[in-house]
This record gives structure tokens, C-alpha cells and sequence, in this order.
């Protein structure tokens, strides 16, 4: 959709190729699943002030993937569904399953302004409209959790399997939903309810469950939703969520776990000549941009298509795309076909070779250029991969090396460092997952060095150990507690999706979005910050300083009052002339330049320029 | 001269002791001019040899003295001569003294200038190991610093690179000689680097010049009421690869004024009347939100954007812990104080060096221009200056926003079962290798430093882009020698540390996935034959060797037909066909392999391996509609091996059906089915 001509030029530049990869080969359709039985309204925590239920958290969750999806990931398709419910709303008309959508919409569609702005205060009204009970009881014969299935996996039926990846995440409290059953029409319901399961994912949906425990009592998978997602042994303990004790922290882990983990391409990773391990490489920082410009017709608001056409320069015939690049060398024309230009640029025969290893200090601040990916080992086609990966990820983290390797990617082959990552984790799941960080290389040409160009040809002068200890006392008292990076959210971009949306919805107030990233003024003025900031300038600036700025802006207004009388002196004489008089009769091009520009100066336009740019502004201004 | 015009004298030690090293300064050197080949089609270069046989310059002739002292070529617009007179470069047979060829290089400069000031600037290339002839009067230094004031009053500046092979010992010359160099750096007119390995020497020159600019001037607003005058510059900015022109061959061949170039040209067609162009002014922008496009006119938007105020605010302190390096979004700035404030430049430094001593970094936030629809939130981070007269200043780099993070869950480490978890002896090799394989090691200059490492993909490029120049229809070279030990480990140390090597591929076990071999092994193939494509023709049946060696082409050709299994080596070879001949090959492989078994012995076994390699060789000669190979070459094992009794063997085959191909199975056959059926038994009874 972009059409900004520039972009399509883009083929020899790498600008985020993994990017555009990324939404061709993964779109996604997700059905999320949750149970709305009463269990789910109780407050989850025990005495809490705040009676916040998981059926709010779930909402909250919801609304935030949708915000981050129609930003970042607008072709994804989604739907909403609720099971346990009063009311059924379903194309297959099973009771207990109601299919949440706005107007305007498919039931799996892209998310849009609507959607999420009736979603995200759905609670208000979600009793009287569609009202929660307990779907299976004893006495019935209804199962609304297969009813529930067999719903999403309809819905999911668009679309072939090869190029969308199709999911269906179950949220609910309940860990053993037949546990109010017994006898054979228990073993039946659980038995028909995985078989049910079994045929989706036998279908290429892949079913995930996003389980939300109480402080008292554990979620437990065994009893049912291991069987039902087919999970064994060791992966049950992977999707326990650790059972929250602030609703906080498992607010953060659920939003965690709803994106799904989109690799961006697998590599071979050479470590020797025999040893070759299989990583998948994982885009963890990405800038985030305002998304696509469409052109519409200014009338219709519909969209234009832009067409491209080649044209020779030379004889204006048009041409099909032409195959053959040329670069002028030395006044000649040297030409290249694309197969060529490939040749060259592929310089190494392999994803990714290790070259060495160095100590992590050796790797400097400046050594960047672009964001760094996220490599993970993966056993998928090689087996034993992982236990490779760990042993060097190991020995790298005891050492303190990082290790060095050439990353051949065709659009631009580059060194790279792998430092290894150890997993951090806080009650709220983990920060910084376990793996190794690449990060991308300059070449000695990528290299400058500013801090070279204005050499003194003495010593350069070095601070006092005086005031590096007043800059060091500076320097505590301006402290940011628990920074951590990702703190501040774009303002501009917040800014840009604010409008946008108030715009589709057709709302005539423009959201304020708070600038987050502007310093914290009060902090700054509390007394000690401001004495230790005070204290510092004296000591590098000396005692006056402000005294002598002002001085010097007033030498500064001084030199702005000369400015002035020189424009006083070229309007007296620009006065000399009769301008109007001048233009009519097509005399001013006889004028000097500098006559012409005594007028310009006298009427505060810019000199620049040739003659005939001069007479031409002069006439503009005259409005002839 | 132009602003960004430049002069510039290369001062080349062709000197013996260089000798092994002259390739590398060719190719550097080349490098240089191909670029201002492209980018500075104006710029102006001489080239000065010394340590060579003869003497050649106008201070010898005028003055004598300045022995083996050569200019090569002088001052002159870039063109091809000057790239023919750094190739073959004369191997010099006198040790090479630099300051008499910094003073013709000089002396070229002033003579051709004059007081004209621009851009001029002297490169020289020198082991510096060799003792220097003393001056007439004073001592050495007195005559750089003679020198070095001519430099300065010309303003000429010097690069200097000493290239030092790692094995060299210092001695007392070389510390003079070093000294003497940073003396010119010390006086602010030179750069000096060292360099110690071929590799290096070639990033070690600056191929293209950047006009720095700055991306800011102004206030680092400590506080409202604290400001630090700074000037930004950027510290790193990648080097793109040269954006191509299309070329358009309409032009007529005779046109010598065509430019060949294409233009692209834009029209934005209504959807309802595909036929109507819309011009600029009936168009409106649209953003996509979801599937909705909100469209909304420039100066709507302009009205209601975010617009930050210009301006550098800091935030805070913060640990260097706090912000791990893989946060760091783009390419860096450098934060200098501004020149000639003697305040700001007090300034700077404090705050570097509290930060570096307490470990400390700045977060900032930057809006560089007024009018900038976003800002940028950075770390600052210091650059305590290691020379004498370079200031303090500081690094800044970008880091993301909430929105730019991807918070994806991984498995940890520790929760992996155990066939994924190393065992000790795994863990010992790992440590072993990356304590061998140091790139760093002890009383030698870092290997692969980025500062010193040239874009094997540009430098390749540009030498093409002259190769092509002069015979259009070249091939693309393959990388050299030096420019490989960037893209792999230095096949030297591979070598010395083979033992260690090995261990790790012994302890380790890699095992391809069955299941899903045959797409990955094609998609890995695709990788390979970096340098030309003449390798994937060589390479094995990826689907029958391991994991490593369809990653590294073995050596044994495939052209070959293996003892082990001989039937799918003949398959290999025949899906492998990227020419006809290729076939050809293959079939007549096979049948010389089969010649060989039933020539070699009698015995029953290799019967049986024969009469399976004819089979596979009777079908592959249907498919390939070869009849007349495969009936050609049966009839030929019929005559040989008759008489020596390996009848049997011939029963063998019609018993397995492999008799001569028909007609009706191949329509190239000159064979009817009844000739076919009754091959094998026909010659028997002449065998009684």
C-alpha cells in the first residue's frame, strides 16, 4: 500500500527487510476464547479494595493486543468469542457461545476502531446482553466448551493453513470444567471435548490456553487442560503461569504470552567446520513506525492506484521494468545486470561463522548501526542444536566474551557480535529472555570521527578533579530510579494513532497524549538538585557566568542593532528609487545587484541568489 | 579549490621490508581512487614511492639528497592512469626513510598550491623500521617540528599508517621512529594508526571522505537553568552500496551524449474511471488505521501533529547496567563540547568523567530540528579521550520506545530436558574453544576490529566496477585472500587449533531431522557458492552426506560413482543435471563402474551389485530417452564377458528384466520387443 515513490527504490537497501518478510510469510487469525461463567466474575483476590475479577483482566488484555495489533500488525485477523454465556450467538446456533462483533465487521476480521473502543468497555454491559451461568452442570447434556471449539475452529475455516497461522487461545479460571459431572457422562464429554480438540489441531489450528490461578488455589493442567492441548511431562511446568500473587504481575504475563513469537528466518550457524547448529533469529526491537500513506481522490475519498512507468531519458520511449543497472566510473557508462550485482554482494557461503571470540569490553558504545536481533537455538531440523547453543552460551557468559561472526546476508553482509543473554526473570514472568543478542557491526567505513575535526594544538584541556566531584554530586542527585528502557511510550506515534482513531470513529475532539519523554520540572527544581546543579556550573563555568552571558547577549542585541541600521541605510536608499515606476517599465534588470539588493534588504527579503532571481523577487513583492 | 574538493599525496614504502605487504597497499590505494572515480570525479591525487632503487623528485634534482625517493605520478585529476600507476608497484630495494618522503610530498603540495588554501592532505603507508638518514643540522625531531609547522601553515593534515607484521620485535629504531610520528600527531597535524595484520592495513585508510555536519548546535540542557553548549556529529553512518541507475539501451548507438538513464515516472488513476490521470492537487492522504483509511488533508494534519519544541533535555542519571547494549536502536552520535568554549569543553569533561567513574550513563531526549514530528530518547554515554589533544566528549545512541519492543517468551535455558542440556565434558570443550579461539590475544592488536575492517562487499564492488569498465563483460572476481579472513575464521588458526576443533565436532552430535532434510538442505544450497556458481555443480547429493557437508562443499567431486552405495551416487549425479552433458557423464560413469565390477571378480556378490547398478541404469536411460546408450552398452558386456564364462550373469539380467529397451518403452530404441525378449537367449547356444 505505501506509494511514496522513494520507497520503491528500496531493493538495493536492507531498510528492514525482515520486516516486510515478516507480514507476507505470518499472518496470523486468533480466536480468543473466554469463558464467562460466574467463576469468572468473583473477585480474583482475596480482599482486595479493589474487586478487580479475571473476566477484567481478560478484557483489559484483549483490549491492549487489539491496541498494539491495529498499530503494528493490522492484517492479523481476529474474533471475538465468549462460552458459558446466557445468550448464544453463533452461526451454528450451540447454545452457551456467543460470537462478540460490532457493526461493520466479519466475525473474524481486522480489528478496527469500533472494535476496540465497544470491547474495551464491554463489561458495563455484558450482563444484560449477554449474561454469564455455568455452562455445564449435571442434569444437562450441553457442552459449551466443545460448543466453544467447534465455534472458533468455524470460523477459522477461511483461509488456507500454508500461509496464515491460525490459533485459538482459551482464557479461563476453571481447571477442571467437568468436574461437576459424573459417572459415564463425564468420561463421555471429556472424551468427545479432546476428540473435538484433537481434529483442530489436526487441522493446522494450533490450540494455546491461558490459564489465570488464585492465590488459594492453583490452576491445575493434569486434571484437564494438558489432555486438552496435548501437552506432556516437562511442557505442562512451561505454561504454568507462575501463579500470580499480584493480579498485576499476571496482567503482564498474559499480555506476554497473547503475541505470538514470530521468527523472522531460521540460520545455520556455523561454530566449526563440522559443527553446524540450526538458531532462529527473532526481531526483539523493531522501531514501530505510523504506519502507510494511501493516496485518495480528494472528491470520493476513494483510493488511487499509482501506476509506474519507465521512461528513457534519451528518446522518451517507454520501457518495460529495465533489467540492466549502470554506475558512471570515470566518464564511462559500466553496466551491471541484477545477476551480477547479486555476485558481488554475496560474499560469504554461509548464514552465520563464527570467527572468534573477544572480551566484552572490546565491544564500544559506538560499534551500532542498526537494532539487534534475538537468536534462539532451535532442534527443529538439526537435532542437538540446543545443547551446542547452551554450552557456548554458558562458556560465553562465564568468560565474559561476546562472540564475533560474519552474518551473510545477501542484501548486506556484515560482522556481527553475539553477546550472550541470561535470563532475567521478576514476578511479573520474564524480562529478558535467555539467548544470544546480535548485534550488527561497523565496517572501518562507517566509522567517523567527529571528535577529531576540532583538534587544539595544545593539550585539550581536562577537567579538575574539583569539578569532576561536583559533577559526580550532580550526577547522584539527578538520579533516575528503576529506569528501565522501555518505559516511555512514543509520544508522536501515540500522538498520530490518537488522531486516527478519534478520526474513524468521527469523534471532533483530538485526544491529548501526554509527552512522557520531557523532563520531570518539578524534580529538577527540588532544592538539592537545584544547589548541586548551581554548584557544578560555578565550578566550571566560574562565578559570573550568567552575568557575562547576559553581557554577551547584549553584545549579540548590539550586533542585531547594527544589522539594523544597515537595513535602515539600504531602505534611504532603495527610497532613491521609484521601484513601481522601475518594474513597468521592464527597467529593473538595467539595475546593479546592489541596488536591487538595498531593496530586498530594506524590505526584509532574502539577497540570494542570481540577478534574475533578484528582479523576479522584487516584482513578487511588488506583486507584479 | 571547491569545499569538498581535495589533494591529496599517497607517501608509499615500497622499501624490502614491505614487500609482502605491497598487495594489500595496491588494493587499498586502487580502492581509494575507484571511489573518487565516483564521488569525487575532481579531486586531485599524486603518488610518491620510497625506498625504492632510483630517485626521481624535483628537491633531488635541485637540491640533491632525498635519495630513493620516487613521484610515481603527480598532482593530477583522478583518472585511469592513476589507478595503473598503483598497480605492480616496483618492489624497492633501499630501506625506505619517511621524512624525506613527507617532505617531497610536501614539497609537491606547496608548489602546486602555493598559498592556496582547501582541502590537501598527505597518506602515508610505512613500517617505519628502518633508521632515518640524520639532518644536515639539529636533530630529528627539530626537523618534524620544521615540518610539521610547514603542514600547519599550508594546512595540510597527514594520515599515517604503520603496518607492523605481529611478529615483529621493536627495537630501538622503531621507538625513535614511532615517536617521531606521534610527534606529528602531537602537533595536531596527523592521524596515526597501527595496524598489524594485512586485513587491517586495508580498513586502515580512509577510501572516502565525509564532510562532517553537524546534526545539532546548541544547549545540552542540564537544567533550565545549566546548559552545555555542544555540537552533535554523527559517529557512525553506514556506507551504503552504491544506488545503481537503471539503464535504458534505447538511445542509438551512435547518440555519444546519451545518458541512458531512466526516468520513473508516477500517475495516481482513479479506481471508478481507470482511464483518468487525478492530478497533485485533487489527491489526499490517507493513513490506515485497521482496515479503516482516515484520509486527512496536510494541513489538517499539520494543525494537529506532534510537534516537540527543539532542543537536547536531559532526564537523568542511571546506571550503565540499567540499559543493556542490545537496546541501542541506530547508528550513533558523537556529542563534542563546542569548539573554541573553553566552558563547554570544562564542562563536558566533568560530567564524562564522573559518569566514567561512577559507571554511569545520561538519558536524554533530542529533538534536532525545529519542526521534527518525533523525538529521540538516548543514552549518552562517555568517550574519555585517549590523546593528549583530543577533547572529552560523548557517545549517544537511541533506544527504543515501549512500542518498539516485542516482549516474546522464551523457554529458559534451565527448564530444558536434559538431552538439550551440554554434559561436563560438552561444557569443557565449549570453554576450551572460546578460550582458543581469541581474537584478542595477549601483546597483539585486536583481530577483526570493525575500526580496522573494510566492507569486503564494497571493496569487492569497487574493484568489479574498474575490472568492468575495461572489459565490459567480465566475470565478478572471487574475494581475495585478505578480504576471506573477514567472512571466515583465519585459516591459520584453524589450523593450529585443529586438535581442539575436532574434540568439540567429536563431543557433540548433530543429527539431521528426517523429516523435514530435503527442504532444508535445497534451501541451505541456495546459500552456498559464494563465489561462483560453478561450486553447486560440484556439490554432493546434499539428501545423502551430513548436515556439515552440505554446508562445506567436500572436496571430492561429484562427477564420481562410490564403491559404497553406487546406485544412489548415479541418481545424485542424474538430478544434478544442470547441463545435458551432465548426463552424459553419469551414464557413462555408471557404465564404467559396472565394466569394473564384473571385470574385477567373479564372485556372486558383485554380481548382484552389477545387475542393481544396470537396472538403475536401464531406467534412468528410459527416462532420459538414451535407449541406444543402454542397449549399446549391454550388447558390448555381452560380447566381452561371454567367453569368459559369466553367463550366468547374462541370465541374471533377463531374470530381473533388464534386457535391451524397446521400442515400445523408449521411442528412440532401434530395439522390437521380440529382439529385446530374446537377447539374452540368443547367444547361448553360440556359447555351447
Amino acid at each position: 500500500m505505501d506509494l511514496d515513490p522513494e520507497g520503491l527504490f528500496r531493493d538495493d537497501s536492507d531498510e528492514d527487510d525482515d520486516n516486510v518478510q515478516e507480514r507476507e510469510a505470518n499472518k496470523e487469525m486468533v480466536v480468543y476464547l473466554i469463558d464467562a461463567s460466574p467463576k469468572m466474575f468473583t473477585p480474583a483476590t482475596k480482599a482486595d479494595e479493589k474487586e478487580e475479577t479475571h473476566f477484567h483482566t481478560i478484557v483489559n488484555c484483549i483490549t491492549h493486543a487489539l491496541k498494539t495489533q491495529i498499530i503494528g500488525r493490522s492484517y492479523d485477523e481476529v474474533a471475538i468469542c465468549f462460552f458459558n454465556t446466557k445468550e448464544k450467538k453463533n452461526l451454528q446456533e450451540l447454545a452457551g457461545v456467543y460470537v462478540y462483533n460490532v457493526t461493520e465487521r466479519e466475525p473474524l476480521d481486522r480489528p478496527d476502531a469500533r472494535l476496540i473502543k465497544e470491547f474495551s468497555c464491554i463489561e458495563d454491559s455484558f450482563m444484560s446482553n449477554i449474561g454469564s451461568r455455568y455452562g455445564i452442570t449435571s442434569g444437562s447434556r450441553e457442552n459449551t466448551l466443545y460448543n466453544a471449539l467447534w465455534v472458533a475452529q468455524a470460523l477459522l475455516r477461511k483461509g488456507s493453513v500454508k500461509t496464515v497461522s491460525k490459533r485459538i487461545v482459551i482464557f479461563t479460571n476453571e481447571d477442571d470444567p467437568f468436574g461437576g459431572l459424573t459417572g459415564a457422562v463425564k468420561t463421555d464429554m471429556i472424551r468427545t471435548t479432546i476428540q473435538r480438540a484433537r481434529d483442530a489441531q489436526d487441522l493446522g489450528l494450533s490450540i494455546e490456553l491461558l490459564p489465570l490461578s488464585r492465590p488459594d488455589e492453583e490452576f491445575n493442567m493434569s486434571l484437564f487442560y494438558a489432555d486438552l492441548i496435548g501437552l506432556e511431562g516437562d511442557e505442562i511446568v512451561d505454561y504454568l503461569p507462575s501463579s500470580g500473587e499480584k493480579l498485576e504481575d499476571m496482567t503482564n504475563q498474559l499480555k506476554k504470552r497473547m503475541m505470538k513469537k514470530r521468527k523472522v528466518k531460521t540460520l545455520a550457524f556455523a561454530i566449526t567446520n563440522d559443527v553446524c547448529i540450526e538458531v532462529n533469529t527473532y526481531a526483539l526491537i523493531r522501531p514501530t513506525t505510523p504506519g502507510a500513506i494511501t493516496w485518495l481522490d480528494s472528491i470520493s475519498n476513494l483510493p488511487l492506484k499509482a501506476e509506474r512507468s519507465f521512461i528513457c531519458n534519451d528518446t522518451g520511449a517507454l520501457l518495460q521494468d529495465p533489467q540492466k543497472r549502470f554506475q558512471v566510473y570515470n566518464d564511462k557508462v559500466v553496466k551491471f545486470s541484477t545477476r551480477e550485482l547479486s555476485d558481488v554482494k554475496r560474499v560469504s557461503s554461509h548464514h552465520l561463522r563464527l570467527l572468534g571470540f573477544k572480551p566484552l569490553d572490546y565491544l564500544k558504545d559506538y560499534h551500532n548501526l542498526r537494532p539487534s536481533t534475538f537468536i534462539y537455538p532451535s532442534d527443529e531440523q538439526i537435532f542437538g542444536s540446543t545443547r551446542v547453543f547452551v554450552a557456548l552460551h554458558s562458556s560465553m557468559r562465564r568468560l565474559g566474551r561476546f562472540a564475533l561472526a560474519f552474518y551473510g546476508n545477501p542484501t548486506r553482509p556484515q560482522l556481527v557480535a553475539l553477546i550472550a543473554q541470561e535470563e532475567v526473570t521478576s514476578a511479573g514472568g520474564q524480562i529478558e529472555p535467555p539467548g544470544m543478542h546480535m548485534i550488527y557491526l561497523p565496517y572501518s567505513d562507517d566509522v567517523r570521527y567527529p571528535e577529531e575535526v576540532h583538534l587544539t594544538s595544545d593539550d585539550a584541556p581536562r577537567a579538575t578533579d574539583e569539578q569532576i566531584k561536583k559533577a559526580s554530586n550532580l550526577l547522584r542527585r539527578i538520579d533516575l530510579k528503576n529506569f528501565s528502557v522501555c518505559q516511555f511510550s512514543n509520544p508522536a506515534l501515540q500522538r498520530h494513532y490518537g488522531i486516527l482513531e478519534a478520526l474513524a470513529l468521527g469523534e471532533d475532539e483530538m485526544p491529548d497524549v501526554k509527552d512522557e519523554t520531557l523532563p520531570d520540572e518539578e524534580g529538577l527544581a527540588r532544592p538539592g538538585v537545584v544547589k548541586a546543579v548551581e554548584e557544578f556550573k560555578a565550578s566550571v563555568y566560574g562565578e559570573n557566568y550568567d552575568q557575562e552571558e547576559a553581557e554577551a547577549a547584549a553584545a549579540k542585541a548590539g550586533a542585531s542593532k547594527k544589522r539594523k541600521a544597515l537595513t535602515d541605510a539600504a531602505a534611504e536608499k532603495s527610497a532613491a528609487h521609484n521601484w513601481a515606476e522601475l518594474a513597468d517599465t521592464g527597467k529593473l534588470k538595467d539595475m546593479t545587484v546592489v541596488d536591487l539588493k538595498s531593496y530586498l534588504s530594506a524590505h526584509g527579503l532574502p539577497v540570494s541568489g542570481k540577478k534574475e532571481a533578484l528582479v523576479s523577487r522584487i516584482l513578487t513583492h511588488l506583486g507584479k | 579549490m571547491a569545499r569538498n574538493k581535495e589533494a591529496l599525496v599517497l607517501l608509499l614504502d615500497v622499501g624490502p621490508s614491505m614487500h609482502g605487504v605491497l598487495q594489500e597497499v595496491e588494493n587499498i590505494c586502487s580502492t581509494l581512487v575507484h571511489k573518487k572515480l565516483v564521488y569525487n570525479r575532481s579531486d586531485e591525487i599524486g603518488v610518491v614511492l620510497f625506498g625504492t632503487k632510483e630517485t626521481s623528485n624535483e628537491l633531488a634534482k635541485e637540491l640533491g639528497g632525498y635519495k630513493h625517493v620516487v613521484v610515481a605520478r603527480d598532482i593530477k585529476v583522478v583518472d585511469e592512469e592513476t589507478t595503473n600507476a598503483l598497480q605492480n608497484l616496483p618492489r624497492g630495494t633501499s630501506p625506505g626513510d619517511f621524512l624525506d618522503a613527507i617532505v617531497v610530498g610536501l614539497d609537491m603540495l606547496i608548489r602546486k598550491f602555493g598559498n592556496i588554501k582547501g582541502k590537501q592532505r598527505m597518506c602515508l603507508v610505512t613500517d617505519a623500521q628502518h633508521p632515518l638518514r640524520d639532518p644536515p643540522q639539529g636533530t630529528k625531531k627539530d626537523q618534524v617540528d620544521t615540518i610539521a609547522d610547514q603542514m600547519k601553515r599550508h594546512e595540510i593534515k597527514m594520515d599515517c599508517i604503520i603496518f607492523r607484521e605481529s611478529g615483529v620485535r621493536h627495537n630501538a629504531v622503531m621507538d625513535e621512529n614511532d615517536q617521531l610520528l606521534y610527534h606529528f600527531r602531537e602537533r595536531s597535524v596527523t592521524k596515526v594508526v597501527q595496524v598489524d595484520s594485512p586485513t587491517s592495513l586495508l580498513g586502515a585508510l580512509r577510501t572516502r571522505n565525509v564532510l562532517p555536519v553537524t546534526v545539532f548546535r546548541g544547549d545540552l540542557e542540564v537544567s533550565s537553568s545549566f546548559k552545555i553548549k555542544v555540537w552533535v556529529y554523527k559517529k557512525t553512518s553506514e556506507e551504503k552500496f552504491p544506488t545503481l541507475k537503471k539503464y535504458s539501451d534505447k538511445a542509438p548507438a551512435s547518440d555519444k551524449f546519451a545518458s541512458h538513464e531512466v526516468k520513473v515516472d508516477y500517475e495516481y488513476k482513479s479506481v471508478l474511471e481507470p482511464d483518468t490521470v487525478v492530478p497533485p492537487d485533487q489527491r489526499i492522504k490517507g493513513y490506515l488505521y485497521g482496515p479503516q483509511v482516515v484520509p486527512i488533508s496536510s494541513a489538517e494534519w499539520e494543525a494537529v501533529k506532534f510537534k516537540p519544541e527543539k532542543g537536547v533535555k536531559l532526564l537523568g542519571f542511571t546506571d550503565r547496567s540499567s540499559i543493556s547494549r542490545h537496546y541501542f536502536m541506530k547508528d550513533v552520535f558523537s556529542f563534542v563540547p563546542e569548539p573554541g568554549n573553553t566552558k563547554a569543553v570544562a564542562a563536558v569533561s566533568a560530567l564524562a568523567r564522573a559518569m566514567s567513574e561512577m559507571n554511569k550513563v545520561a538519558i536524554l531526549r533530542c529533538v534536532w530540528r525545529q519542526g521534527q514530528g518525533n523525538v529521540a530518547l538516548g543514552v549518552l554515554t562517555p568517550n574519555i579521550s585517549s590523546a593528549k589533544n583530543v577533547l572529552d566528549s560523548f557517545y549517544f545512541n537511541i533506544l527504543p520506545f515501549a512500542e518498539d519492543i516485542r516482549e516474546f517468551q522464551f523457554r529458559s535455558f534451565s527448564s530444558l530436558p536434559s538431552s538439550s542440556q551440554p554434559t561436563k565434558e560438552q561444557q569443557e570443550a565449549a570453554d576450551n574453544l572460546v578460550k582458543m579461539l581469541d581474537l584478542a590475544p595477549h601483546g597483539r592488536e585486536e583481530i577483526l576490529k570493525p575500526d580496522f575492517t573494510p566492507n569486503p562487499m564494497l571493496e569487492r564492488f569497487y574493484r568489479y566496477l574498474d575490472l568492468k569498465s575495461k572489459q565490459p563483460d567480465a566475470n565478478v572476481p572471487p574475494l581475495d585472500k585478505c578480504l576471506k579472513k573477514i567472512t571466515e575464521p583465519d585459516p591459520d588458526v584453524i589450523d593450529y587449533q585443529a586438535p581442539l576443533i575436532k574434540k568439540l565436532g567429536n563431543v557433540f552430535e548433530l543429527k539431521e531431522n528426517p523429516k523435514k532434510k530435503k527442504a532444508r538442505t535445497q534451501d541451505r544450497l541456495t546459500y552456498t557458492g559464494a563465489d561462483d556458481q560453478a561450486k553447486l555443480l560440484e556439490e554432493p547429493s546434499a539428501e545423502k552426506v551430513g548436515v556439515s557437508e552440505a554446508l562445506y562443499p567436500p572436496k571430492k567431486k561429484a562427477g564420481e560413482i562410490g564403491d559404497h552405495n553406487p546406485v544412489q551416487d548415479f541418481e545424485a549425479m542424474l538430478t544434478q543435471r544442470s547441463s545435458s552433458t551432465w548426463v552424459q557423464t553419469a551414464i557413462e560413469e555408471m557404465q564404467k563402474y559396472i565394466t569394473a565390477l564384473i571385470q574385477d571378480s567373479c564372485d556372486r556378490d558383485n554380481h548382484q551389485k552389477a545387475l542393481e547398478c544396470l537396472v538403475a541404469l536401464r531406467k534412468a536411460c528410459i527416462i532420459e530417452q538414451e535407449p541406444n546408450e543402454y542397449n549399446g552398452f549391454v550388447t558390448k558386456l555381452c560380447q566381452k564377458f561371454r567367453p569368459a564364462g559369466d553367463a550366468k550373469f547374462l541370465q541374471l539380467l533377463s531374470s530381473k528384466n533388464a534386457s535391451l529397451i524397446s521400442k515400445e518403452e523408449a521411442p528412440d530404441s532401434d530395439v522390437t520387443e521380440e529382439m529385446a525378449r530374446n537377447f539374452c537367449l540368443k547367444p547361448e547356444p553360440s556359447s555351447q
